[in-house]
């Protein structure tokens, strides 16, 4: 999903600055906040800013033949809320964009956008829809990674669409052109994050209990129910 | 328990055969960067980039050691959040075996 290095006109790269800088300053603010009021997160944050660092700089292939990356980002939005990865995910970003010369600086505000602000978004959106229809944790966890994924992956694409409106078909044609190079590769990595978001969750319910129940993903427990020996 | 400990290596299974699936069935696929077909897509409309990264890796083998860098960081990090959970988890129950362990 990294829009590469000047492959991005101007305007445009001015302007997905302009719209991703307030989500990015809100999300210094709200981890700033969560670190100040409850300094007991800090390691959670670092498992999620962990978790999107690990899966975005892993590319795996795709049975559509080409390969690609999974973003992580929809972890850290189940647990803290969406803002909290605007500031963690383009820390991600900045970081591939300075040494790995993957992405980059002109096009760091569309890539955050699609990566840290409408993946999350739409991780935690689908999150609480299946929560709210009746669904466990779990699943609501595997549908929350996968939509990230998948939801920055179309963004890019449509980004690209906006900026290089196909000749004869104009903007729908390029949307379906960027849309055939992203989204259908992106669909079993998707599936793939959603199951390793599983396999944390599942970590997380036993090992960090009492963190789950105040972030709110777990209900409050008001004592153990394992027996002691 | 075992019930939980047989998920978890289903689990795990079944992220290893998503991606290990393509590579068995090999229909003659390069497997080429998606990023890369991008640029390659906008690159044939006479699109040149207007900006070069600051910083490029100089070669192949250096960009994918970086790579594995950011992702041993990562993995590290994440590694040493959940072992210590883990750990704080067992050091207040001695008494217990780590039974639900996964």
């Amino acid at each position: 999903m990294h829009i590469a290095e000047g492959f991005l006109p101007a305007p445009h790269a001015i302007g997905w600055t302009v719209a991703a800088a307030p989500f990015v300053v809100h999300g210094a603010r709200a981890v700033a906040r969560e670190v100040r009021e409850h300094p007991e997160s800090t390691l959670l944050l670092g498992a999620a800013g962990a978790f999107t660092f690990v899966l975005s700089a892993i590319k795996l292939p795709s049975v559509f033949g080409s390969s690609s990356h999974p973003t992580g980002t929809g972890a850290g939005a189940v647990l803290f809320r969406p803002p909290v990865m605007a500031l963690l995910g383009t820390v991600v970003l900045l970081f591939q964009a300075l040494l790995l010369a993957h992405g980059g600086l002109t096009t760091l505000g569309a890539n955050a956008f699609a990566f840290a602000v409408v993946g999350p978004w739409a991780g935690y959106g689908a999150y609480r829809l299946t929560r709210a229809l009746g669904a466990g944790l779990l699943p609501g966890v595997f549908v929350a990674l996968a939509l990230a994924d998948l939801a920055t992956y179309v963004t890019t694409s449509l980004q690209l669409a906006l900026a290089f409106p196909d000749p004869a078909g104009g903007l729908a044609g390029a949307a379906v052109k960027f849309l055939g190079v992203f989204a259908l590769t992106q669909v079993p990595l998707a599936v793939g994050e959603g199951l390793l978001g599983v396999l944390l969750f599942r970590v997380l319910t036993v090992n960090a209990r009492p963190e789950l129940e105040r972030l709110g993903v777990l209900p409050p427990e008001p004592a153990p129910t394992e027996e002691r020996a | 328990m075992t019930r939980r400990r047989l998920v978890t290596a289903l689990l795990v299974l079944a992220v290893l055969a998503l991606f290990a699936l393509p590579l068995l069935l090999d229909g003659g696929a390069e497997y080429a960067g998606t990023d890369g077909q991008a640029t390659a897509a906008i690159e044939e409309s006479g699109y040149r980039p207007w900006f070069e990264s600051v910083f490029s890796p100089s070669s192949a083998e250096v960009e994918s050691g970086l790579f594995a860098l950011q992702a041993a960081l990562g993995g590290g990090v994440l590694g040493y959040v959940l072992g210590r959970l883990r750990g704080r988890r067992q050091a207040a129950r001695p008494d217990q075996q780590p039974a639900d362990d996964t």
